[in-house]
């Protein structure tokens, strides 16, 4: 099957003579020279691809190109150069009229400062995108309510924007972005304007909501903890270059970059690891006591596994077939390093 | 050392400042006056502008592209100039409207007579449209305050039209309304469109910029003699010359609200799947609402403050009446007229700006009749007052007095206020008197010999060098070009009179705004009931201001300059208070904390971080003593409006003079403009705040 999305070789570039400098370069970008010629490089030759059922999380500071790599898959902004294909369609040749048809048909994006639209109610917000599809008032209306139960913000449908909380708005951005019921769901860092606590909150909404859609999900943010939280597998950028893209396990244990380093040294491993990122081949010597699932964080089984001072088993918790062994002196290493 | 002393003066603008008004003074003493010397007075070689202008204009009414037309009366086809044929079209229809609106609301037979022949017509001379009763229309008044904004609103627009009404001033406000529910669409759709189109393309609003520069700061009375070469005399001319007014500010509200949504609404209606008319209709423009309608409130004002001036060009109403009245010095009757139109100025704009903040509730669920209830209660009262007007028609004798009170029978105290003025003028009239002449010989006198006796060298050394100080080359050549073509006309010396008028009420309006504002501005309190001030004193239309000052002070320049510098002081208290407004409480707190007194606090803290918010005043400030000292030819300066004003009877030729000065008066502003905004950017630039 082919990925939902796929990226190949995409470049960003702002300033007049972007088209010209990038066919001069024959593909290997220098920001330093590009920006003396007055241009600035948003997305420097990202390729990667996204599975259906996918969350790919994109982090990077501000500056890093992560939203406008983005607005270049949304195609809010045109890309410079490269392919993007979004269910094997490049989007980068589709007329407005295609363009239009795409988002209302399978594209959902939530915003940073949620965009909601100030003149219209809750509830009218969240049938907007079904209003401009064409969609019945009654229609628009019943399915608009339904969505409204789904983030939770029933009893506030004619509320206007202005008189709820942030996290309340954002609510409503994600129930406008769900309208539709898209495949893929764009998210431009949805919770870095909100309180820590309410950021929280809303992340474990948001996990709860894809456990039941399962969508295509492009997630944007500047928090590395919330990459690691919410991610199936991370991009890092940085000036538009993707340093790395892999999993939150292996961007810990083996950052590709000193400047992906510098992120992952501060985060304690055991809460992020999960068991099959140290694991073992398996071992016949291993106790049958105790049984760990593979896709356990380290820090939920660490005090069964230090206690039990034997080799445990690895299970698959799909099969429950055994995958691998896990000697608690690893679980020592991920907990007190050496 | 040497080096040094060039390092000190490069980086300090007052001693750069010093040397230009030392260069200045230099040449001022040294250039003789002298008619061949150029440093003295530049050449009139632009003379024929005016003429060439006047060209143009009669060539594209009366040759350019002739159309064939035919003449239904000789049944022949006739040569006619298709911008000819044009403008008359253009007239032709905005005087139906107006006409329409006119007589759906005081009567007339000439609607009925679209439809039906003139000679039937005339025979049967029942066949009229009937007025609308005063009574209804004080009624309806009060109901659409009521409706917009409780009960409050209402009793405003109640009490208005009633005073209106019993006063005998209802005909004559009424044409000046229907003159403004034409105008004001007109400006909204145009306003609306250009504003878009500017927010679409960015070229066009680069190309829109230097034009509503140049429309808003030309003398209203400049446009006044083209509009009757191109349009000819009526209310249709007078409403083509608020619309060239009151467009431009509709325009700018426009581009700002539109640029304000922020760009992720826009992507957010992107996302949603929005077409770009889609876009269009349900983000941008309901996102932009309240700016829109903001600009929509300027426009009614606008429209308000420019009765007068259409009067000169025939528009009926309130405007006409206060010419008259002003013209025949019967200050009693203008001023009734003035209030009048101060009256439909302050309840339009509460109107509209109730209407602005007015948020609709999409979930009501009403019955047809608690939706309409008050325009049901409306239409009852119509129905109940033409009735009573109709009964009670035989019982006054010749007056129907609850149908509409005319002019010469209403209530009225215009000879208390005559007698009051005189008992001021009698009374004071040594003191007022001595300090007119005391202003006028002591003051202004020598100032405008100064400001006459200035070579054209110094002038130009003066501006241009400020504006280089200030700017960078680029500004003080755009200062220079504007300047010399002012310079190569023959009317320099008027100019310079303008400028004299101009910089006296400009530094006296600033200063009071800058002294008032920094009196009351400075608490929460203080500044809210100075703001409130500020709108109340900004919905007296311009003109309005004449009115007292030329019964304290007779035909002078005091008048003017007095009236212009009341009229300026608004915005300057008005930027002034908002300057202070802007000091971040941290800092506040800091000067508190460093122990700063009261003084201490407003030169160190306040004055600076204010100043370019102040300045942004102060720029206001130029372009409303200008309009003000332009109006002063109203009643008799002898400045360039003096000429613009004289244009007005000379309609042959006068189209090219008034429009060439109108221009003129207009480069002196964005001169003006053009140094105080560097000023200002590069004062924002240094604290941080750009």
């Amino acid at each position: 099957m082919s990925p939902t999305i796929s990226c190949d070789s995409v470049y960003k570039i702002f300033g007049a003579n972007a088209n010209k400098l990038l066919a001069d370069s024959n593909g290997s970008v220098d920001a330093k020279q590009f920006q003396d010629a007055g241009c600035i490089v948003g997305v420097n030759n990202a390729s990667f691809d996204v599975e259906k059922g996918e969350m790919l999380v994109v982090m990077g500071l501000s500056g890093s190109g992560k939203s406008t790599l983005l607005r270049c898959i949304s195609r809010l902004t045109d890309a410079t150069a490269g392919k993007i294909l979004v269910d094997g369609e490049d989007i980068c040749l589709m007329n407005n009229k295609q363009l239009v048809e795409l988002r209302r048909e399978k594209m959902g994006m939530v915003f940073q400062n949620f965009a909601l639209l100030p003149h219209k109610t809750v509830i009218e917000n969240i049938a907007f995108p079904l209003q401009v599809k064409g969609v019945s008032t009654e229609n628009s209306m019943y399915k608009a309510l339904e969505m409204v139960e789904l983030v939770g913000l029933k009893g506030r449908e004619n509320y206007f924007p202005r008189e709820l909380s942030g996290g309340q708005q954002q609510r409503v951005g994600i129930a406008r972005s769900l309208a539709v019921e898209p495949d893929i769901w764009f998210l431009d860092e949805p919770f870095s304007a909100l309180d820590p606590l309410i950021r929280k909150e809303m992340q474990d909404e948001f996990l709860r909501l894809q456990g039941v859609l399962n969508k295509t999900i492009m997630f944007v943010t500047h928090d590395f903890d919330e990459a690691l939280r919410l991610a199936d597998r991370i991009a890092i950028m940085k000036d538009g270059i993707i340093e790395q893209l892999d999993t939150p396990g292996n961007i810990v244990l083996n950052p590709a970059t000193d400047y992906v380093k510098k992120f992952t040294e501060d985060v304690p491993r055991e809460k992020v690891l999960k068991i099959e990122s140290i694991m073992d081949p398996k071992d016949t010597n291993a106790s049958d006591n105790l049984k760990v699932s593979k896709d356990d964080i380290i820090e939920s089984v660490a005090e069964k596994i230090l206690n039990s001072k034997e080799i445990i088993k690895v299970i698959d918790p799909k099969d429950s077939s055994e995958v691998g062994s896990i000697n608690p002196s690893k679980v020592i290493k991920v907990l007190f390093g050496g | 050392m040497d080096k040094n002393y060039l390092e000190t003066i490069r980086n300090s603008k007052p001693a750069q400042f010093g040397i230009l008004v030392f260069i200045f003074l230099i040449l001022y003493f040294l250039i003789p006056q002298s008619e061949n010397n150029y440093l003295w007075r530049l050449p009139s070689v632009l003379k024929g502008i005016p003429l060439a202008i006047n060209n143009v204009i009669f060539n594209a009414l009366y040759e350019w592209f002739p159309l064939k037309v035919w003449d239904p009366v000789f049944e022949m086809y006739e040569e006619k100039a298709a911008f000819r044929e044009f403008t008359k079209a253009v007239s032709q229809g905005l005087l139906f409207l107006i006409t329409v609106v006119r007589e759906l609301l005081l009567g007339g037979d000439k609607i009925i007579d679209v439809f039906v022949s003139d000679s039937w017509l005339k025979e049967n001379d029942w066949l009229s449209w009937p007025a609308l009763p005063w009574t209804a229309t004080t009624v309806g008044a009060f109901l659409l305050g009521y409706q917009l904004n409780g009960i409050r609103l209402g009793l405003l627009g109640g009490i208005g039209a009633l005073y209106i009404s019993v006063f005998g001033n209802y005909v004559p406000s009424i044409q000046t309304l229907s003159f403004v529910l034409i105008t004001t669409p007109i400006c909204f759709v145009l306003g609306l469109s250009f504003g878009i189109w500017g927010y679409l393309d960015k070229k066009v609003e680069t190309a829109l910029q230097p034009v509503l520069n140049v429309m808003q700061t030309m003398p209203q009375f400049a446009y006044l003699v083209p509009i009757i070469a191109l349009f000819g005399l009526g209310d249709h001319a007078g409403s083509i010359a608020t619309i060239i007014i009151a467009t431009p500010p509709m325009i700018r509200n426009t581009i700002l609200g539109l640029k304000r949504i922020s760009p992720e609404v826009v992507e957010a209606g992107l996302m949603s799947g929005c077409t770009k008319p889609q876009l269009l209709f349900k983000v941008l423009i309901p996102a932009a609402r309240r700016d829109i309608l903001n600009g929509v409130n300027t426009v009614i004002m606008q429209c308000l403050a420019m009765v007068v001036i259409a009067s000169f060009v025939g528009a009926k109403g309130l405007g006409l009446n206060l010419k008259i009245a002003l013209n025949s010095l019967k200050i009693g009757k203008a001023a009734e007229a003035g209030l009048c139109i101060v009256i439909i100025a302050v309840i339009l704009d509460r109107f509209t700006k109730a209407w602005a903040d007015k948020q609709k509730d999409y979930f009501e669920n009403l019955t047809f009749f608690q939706r309409y209830k008050l325009l049901i209660i409306f239409a009852i009262s119509v129905v109940i007052f033409s009735i009573i007007a109709f009964i009670s028609g035989g019982y006054f004798d010749k007056i129907n007095y609850l149908y509409v009170i005319p002019i010469e029978k209403g209530l009225t105290i215009a000879h208390y206020i005559d007698g009051a003025v005189d008992w001021v003028w009698e009374t004071f009239f040594y003191s007022l008197n001595s300090f007119n002449k005391f202003l006028l010989t002591q003051v202004l006198g020598p100032m405008k010999h100064a400001y006459l006796g200035m070579p054209v060298i110094a002038t130009f050394t003066l501006a241009m060098g400020a504006a280089y100080i200030v700017g960078n080359a680029r500004t003080a050549l755009i200062v220079g070009g504007m300047l010399l073509f002012i310079a190569l006309s023959e009317y320099w010396d008027r100019a310079l009179i303008t400028m004299y008028m101009g910089s006296f009420a400009v530094i006296m309006a600033s200063l009071n705004g800058i002294i008032l504002g920094s009196i009351f501005g400075r608490t929460e309190r203080g500044g809210r009931i100075l703001l409130s001030f500020c709108d109340f004193f900004e919905t007296f239309p311009s003109f309005v201001y004449l009115i007292p000052v030329i019964f304290l002070f007779n035909i002078t320049d005091t008048s003017v300059l007095i009236a212009a510098i009341v009229y300026a002081t608004v915005p300057a208290t008005r930027y002034t208070v908002w300057g202070l407004k802007s000091v971040p409480l941290s800092l506040h707190e800091a000067g508190t904390m460093s122990g700063v007194s009261d003084f201490q606090r407003w030169t160190n803290i306040e004055i600076p971080i204010a100043f370019p918010t102040v300045m942004l005043g102060v720029n206001q400030t130029v372009v409303f003593s200008l309009q003000m000292v332009i109006l002063g030819a109203l009643i008799g300066t002898e400045d360039l409006g003096q000429i613009i004003f004289g244009a007005l009877s000379r309609t042959k030729d006068g189209a090219g003079v008034a429009l060439t000065l109108g221009i003129f008066v207009s480069l002196i502003a964005i001169c003006v403009d053009v140094i105080v905004r560097n000023w200002a950017e590069e004062r924002k630039k240094a604290l941080g705040l750009a």
